[in-house]
């Protein structure tokens, strides 16, 4: 683990990354765009506009699975004391807090047609803006702490702090209302959903996953840079 | 455990002297409920209907109201890095802290609750419901409000930060605070299972509460 520490190594290791995953990226997005707005079949009940859940349960599967990614980032710092492993966090937060602001989005778009309003409080939906309140905590809470090195800590532990709380107010709001439908990707005795569906989905799944790698390893690549100029910058002053 | 008590009384009377912060946040508690039925319209019908929600969501306010009070000024007069070189751990310490804040914020809000209760029309079945369920419920806003506290500690003007770290956290009391209330007003006698979630949450919050905002208040204090 503690070989990917040194700035230099990971750079390298990021720059061989990057351009595969940024190819894999947009190929996967061309295809998946393909098949979730051309090539699959209209839904026999809700019609053209099924084709919102090929953007919008992608974005919310990996918007809570981004905010789980950062909790054990800030584990993997707070335990080994990893410099990199914070910085992932911190690079990962945004892009999970964007997901989360699209999985809203799209919801609040399909649930027009589908329920005839735009907002229900019902628990999916509940639970997701709650995690975009915990997205929206831990980025401001690094935004105010002046001193990087105390903010890399004190955010850590605000991370493992709200996942820790996410099942439980999950399971709280669920308790409270529920209209959604359950998920119908994972479920016992295989999949709900036909294979001409299935297909597009996966796609877009696995655009999203690869898209969160590379601007992960760019915004890390980004943070780093930012350190280095900084350092520079107060030796410099040093020297004057 | 003397250690302990002389803390807690060290807190509760340095929270009255020092502008009464007790009785402050049971006047915000008071004319924040007290905002509804001008919001709402006087109609006792609906008062009655969301009265426990208006109550619960009032006495979350009214707990985050003294949360930036806990650790920050101890941080500011220096008296933490001498609380951090006793032989108490700095788990126990925060206990103190929490416990004081229930103490002498969520007590007076617990003791003003019949008489809001009356003027929003809430019923005294509905009224012994409601305490109950704060008396079980609340202690997990101060547990869990040491965490917002302690991680914002050090920042100045941090008070303004909690409210957005810790209202997240505060949802599950909310629910089955008002939930439990709810139950017991609509007969439908769901409402063991509400108290028993809450307390729940109460105890959770008891054991995570103290070791996450130790930790930060010795990053803190690095």
């Amino acid at each position: 683990m503690h070989k990917f520490a040194n700035p230099v190594r990971f750079n390298r290791l990021a720059n061989t990354l990057l351009p595969w995953t940024f190819a894999l990226t947009v190929t996967l997005f061309a295809a998946g765009l393909y098949y979730a707005l051309y090539a699959s079949p209209p839904d026999y009940q809700q019609g053209d506009s099924v084709r919102i859940m090929y953007v919008h349960v992608p974005a919310s599967s990996l918007s809570l699975a981004i905010y789980v990614f950062m909790a054990a980032a800030s584990a993997a710092f707070i335990i080994w004391k990893h410099p990199l492993a914070v910085l992932a966090a911190k690079a990962a937060a945004p892009i999970g807090m964007v997901f989360c602001g699209l999985a809203l989005a799209t919801g609040s778009i399909w649930g027009k047609p589908m329920w005839g309003t735009w907002w229900q409080w019902d628990a999916r939906l509940t639970s997701m803006l709650v995690l975009f309140f915990l997205y929206l905590g831990y980025l401001a809470l690094w935004q105010v702490m002046e001193d990087s090195n105390k903010a890399a800590k004190i955010s850590s532990i605000l991370a493992l702090v709200g996942v820790v709380n996410i099942p439980i107010i999950k399971f709280s709001v669920e308790w409270w209302n529920t209209l959604h439908q359950p998920s119908s990707l994972i479920r016992e005795g295989g999949s709900a959903i036909d294979p001409s569906m299935m297909t597009p989905l996966l796609l877009m799944l696995a655009a999203y996953g690869l898209y969160f790698v590379t601007v992960l390893l760019w915004r890390m690549k980004a943070e780093m840079a930012e350190k280095r100029l900084e350092l520079a910058l107060r030796e410099k002053a040093s020297w004057s | 455990m003397k250690a302990f008590l002389t803390l807690v009384r060290l807190e509760t009377l340095s929270s009255w002297r020092q502008g009464g912060a007790g009785m402050l946040v049971v006047m915000f508690y008071v004319m924040t409920v007290s905002l509804f039925p001008f919001g709402v319209g006087p109609d006792p019908a609906i008062l009655s209907q969301i009265g426990a929600g208006i109550v619960w969501v009032a006495a979350l306010l009214s707990a985050i109201l003294s949360l930036d009070r806990m650790f920050s000024i101890d941080f500011e007069d220096g008296s933490m890095d001498l609380l951090a070189l006793t032989a108490m751990p700095l788990e126990i310490q925060v206990i103190a802290k929490a416990l004081s804040h229930w103490l002498n914020s969520l007590g007076p809000v617990i003791l003003a609750t019949p008489l809001l209760a009356l003027v929003l029309q809430i019923g005294t079945e509905g009224l012994i419901a409601l305490i109950l369920t704060m008396l079980i419920g609340t202690p997990a806003l101060s547990f869990m409000g040491a965490i917002a506290a302690a991680l914002t500690a050090s920042i100045k003007r941090g008070g303004v930060l909690i409210p957005l770290l810790v209202l997240p956290l505060y949802i599950p009391t909310l629910i089955f605070g008002a939930g439990a209330v709810a139950e017991v007003l609509a007969g439908t006698g769901g409402e063991t299972g509400n108290l028993l979630f809450l307390g729940a949450l109460s105890t959770f919050s008891f054991v995570i509460g103290p070791i996450a905002a130790a930790a930060a208040l010795r990053t803190t204090m690095e």
